[in-house]
């Protein structure tokens, strides 16, 4: 079902929405910095043409989140758990790629193993309307990720920006709940002809010459290779790539503690860190960048396709286009695809 | 549906220092829930995040059999926040329990072979679970021999005295004790484990071996198993990870694709060779 949103009835669209669902979306903070928010009022919406920082991750699995409260009584502790059946929420305008992601994270917080109560609740309650990408940047590789700009998957209805109004694709059960919506007119012959002209052009725009055929393999054999050394000079440790990316999910667990009452909260962490894996005793299985960049690389393109059976890295471009030492994700997989290893002074 | 973060409230029942150095305090555990005694069942090589609120949590391996009635034993070395923190809990208090967690022994493995259980100082913990269940009247027919090759540093750093000394007097096993360096009270052997497993020689036909100890003694004792013949895929090990989550998760303890919390911690060593070798 293909339908047509006018720009100038799109507040008063989400107006409609918004009596019915909680909106999450991207705003922008000052400074071109733009992070997906609870919407108040749908004035504070900005769809901009690129993707936003901080990626869609966020709304399903929080920066920091209170598991649970506790309180001591006597011997005994009283445990109450934060979590809840969530309110039916919207989540507008993620991009294709940091869907993918976010579909890469349900393997990890929603598979059949202890799921993850958090994360499900809110992904459970959450219908996406996704957007696709017409102006890919030149920090974008999706297609080298098995995506694309226009990939569908994960959203339950779909927006191409058509100019003057939206092209809305109805793609599920979930998306056609807002179909009755007054503002979605049918749309016409000439906006799906525009819709595939625009597709075209950004499918074009986003093809790269990225090879991954063999990248698992080759990491099994280059996991002792000095060109992870090289890897773990140029790292500076700042981690922004972890906190940017949308398929990274490590988390820390602390309790927040004030004379016997207080919070158990899990924050995002980093296998960047250098204190990740410290354990007491002062043991640390990776001491220095060598280990904690090849840890990324090899979570990214080797365990977690071992263990999922696909690549957890979804091509947004994101750690190119913010890491401070200028390493580029993409060089350093063309690195490892020239791979040749019989021997380890093979490079 | 089960929130995995959330523990069952357990009550210490009894707390006692395990050796001379104080590093060793062994806590026995009972529920206080009904339907949490029922349902928890576990088999050795499992452990569980103990949570202290406020301070943390922190994996310890269940020493207890699952047979032991109603109650869990963890026995806890004093090393940073948490641990030193259930170093002073009191009897009568309450802790968090998260688990059963991790793989746990292959015991269907073991069931109709041989077993060697090589252990050294506080690695020992899983490893009492593992003969404890093993030696129950109902499931000691389940393995053949069983030789056990214990050793700590001094004698007041062996754990559970009073099961070693009744494991030695049964006939159906072979007990060797040992310290790196004995006393004027000490009338066992005196050698290093890897030396007194060289010198016990325990054939390896048709023979697991279980081996826990300290990263020093594993290096060692692992070339006089291959000298004695045991295969890869015959040796045991449990290894140790800083954990949070404890259910493959958070991310942090993988060595390789597989997560210690949820894939071990419990590995044989054909498995550990196949991963990248990390710390």
């Amino acid at each position: 079902m293909k339908l047509r949103l006018d720009k100038k009835d799109f507040h008063s669209f989400l107006r409609g929405l918004m009596v019915h669902y909680e909106l999450f979306a991207p705003v922008q903070l000052g400074e071109g910095v733009s992070v997906y928010k609870k919407i108040g009022d749908p004035s504070e919406v900005a769809l901009l043409p690129s993707n936003p920082q901080k990626p869609a991750k966020e709304v399903f699995f929080p920066q920091s989140e209170t598991m649970f409260r506790y309180g001591k009584v006597g011997v005994q502790t009283e445990v109450t758990s934060t979590e809840k059946v969530e309110r039916k929420r919207i989540l507008l305008g993620p991009r294709p790629c940091d869907l993918k992601a976010v579909s890469l994270l349900d393997s990890v917080f929603a598979g059949k193993d202890y799921r993850d109560v958090y994360y499900v609740n809110k992904r459970n309650a959450t219908t996406v309307i996704g957007m696709a990408c017409d102006q890919p940047l030149s920090t974008c590789f999706c297609s080298s990720m098995d995506g694309g700009p226009f990939f569908r998957e994960g959203s339950d209805l779909f927006l191409i920006d058509l100019g003057e109004a939206y092209l809305v694709e109805v793609l599920t059960e979930k998306g056609k709940a807002i179909e009755t919506n007054e503002f979605l007119k049918e749309a016409d012959t000439n906006d799906l002809e525009l819709a595939r002209e625009i597709e075209q052009k950004a499918t074009k725009k986003a093809e790269t010459s990225l090879s991954l055929e063999g990248i698992e393999g080759r990491l099994d054999r280059m996991v002792e290779s000095p060109f992870w050394d090289q890897v773990g000079e140029k790292c500076i440790g700042c981690r922004i790539c972890t906190y940017l990316c949308p398929t990274c999910h490590c988390f820390d667990i602390v309790d927040e503690d004030l004379n016997g009452k207080g919070e158990r909260v899990r924050h995002w962490d980093s296998c960047l860190s250098s204190l990740y894996s410290q354990e007491t005793s002062g043991h640390n299985p990776r001491p220095t960048n060598r280990e904690r960049t090849r840890q990324r690389l090899m979570h990214k393109f080797n365990y977690f396709p071992k263990n999922v059976g696909r690549i957890a890295c979804v091509g947004c471009g994101r750690c190119v286009l913010y890491c401070p030492a200028d390493s580029d994700i993409r060089e350093t997989i063309k690195e490892i695809q020239k791979f040749k290893c019989q021997s380890s002074n093979a490079k | 549906m089960n929130n995995p973060y959330l523990s069952i409230p357990m009550m210490v029942k009894k707390a006692y220092t395990e050796t001379t150095d104080r590093m060793l305090r062994t806590l026995e555990l009972i529920f206080q829930k009904e339907e949490d005694k029922k349902a928890f069942g576990f088999i050795p090589g499992q452990f569980c995040e103990l949570s202290l609120f406020g301070k943390g949590e922190a994996p310890l391996g269940i020493a207890s059999s699952p047979t032991e009635n109603g109650s869990l034993k963890f026995t806890i070395n004093r090393a940073g926040r948490v641990t030193t923190a259930l170093h002073h809990i009191e009897e009568g208090e309450e802790i968090g329990v998260r688990g059963p967690l991790g793989n746990g022994y292959p015991i269907n493995l073991f069931k109709g072979h041989n077993l060697l259980v090589v252990g050294g100082g506080f690695a020992f913990t899983t490893l009492r679970s593992l003969i404890a269940y093993l030696l129950e009247p109902q499931n000691r027919s389940g393995v053949k021999e069983v030789t056990l090759i214990y050793g700590a540093r001094m004698p007041g750093l062996l754990l559970y005295k009073k099961e070693l000394q009744e494991w030695s007097e049964r006939d159906d096993m072979k007990v060797v004790v040992t310290v790196d360096v004995g006393d004027q009270n000490w009338k066992g052997k005196v050698g290093l484990v890897p030396n007194v497993l060289e010198e016990t020689a325990p054939s390896s036909e048709d023979t697991y071996a279980v081996v826990c100890g300290p990263p020093v003694m594993i290096r060692f004792t692992l070339p006089k198993l291959k000298a004695l013949q045991f295969p890869d895929e015959r040796i045991y090990t449990s290894l140790e990870r800083r954990m949070k989550c404890g259910i493959g998760k958070c991310g942090r303890c993988n060595i390789g694709h597989l997560y210690v919390c949820k894939d071990g911690p419990v590995f044989s060593l054909e498995q550990l060779n196949k991963l990248p070798r990390e710390g």
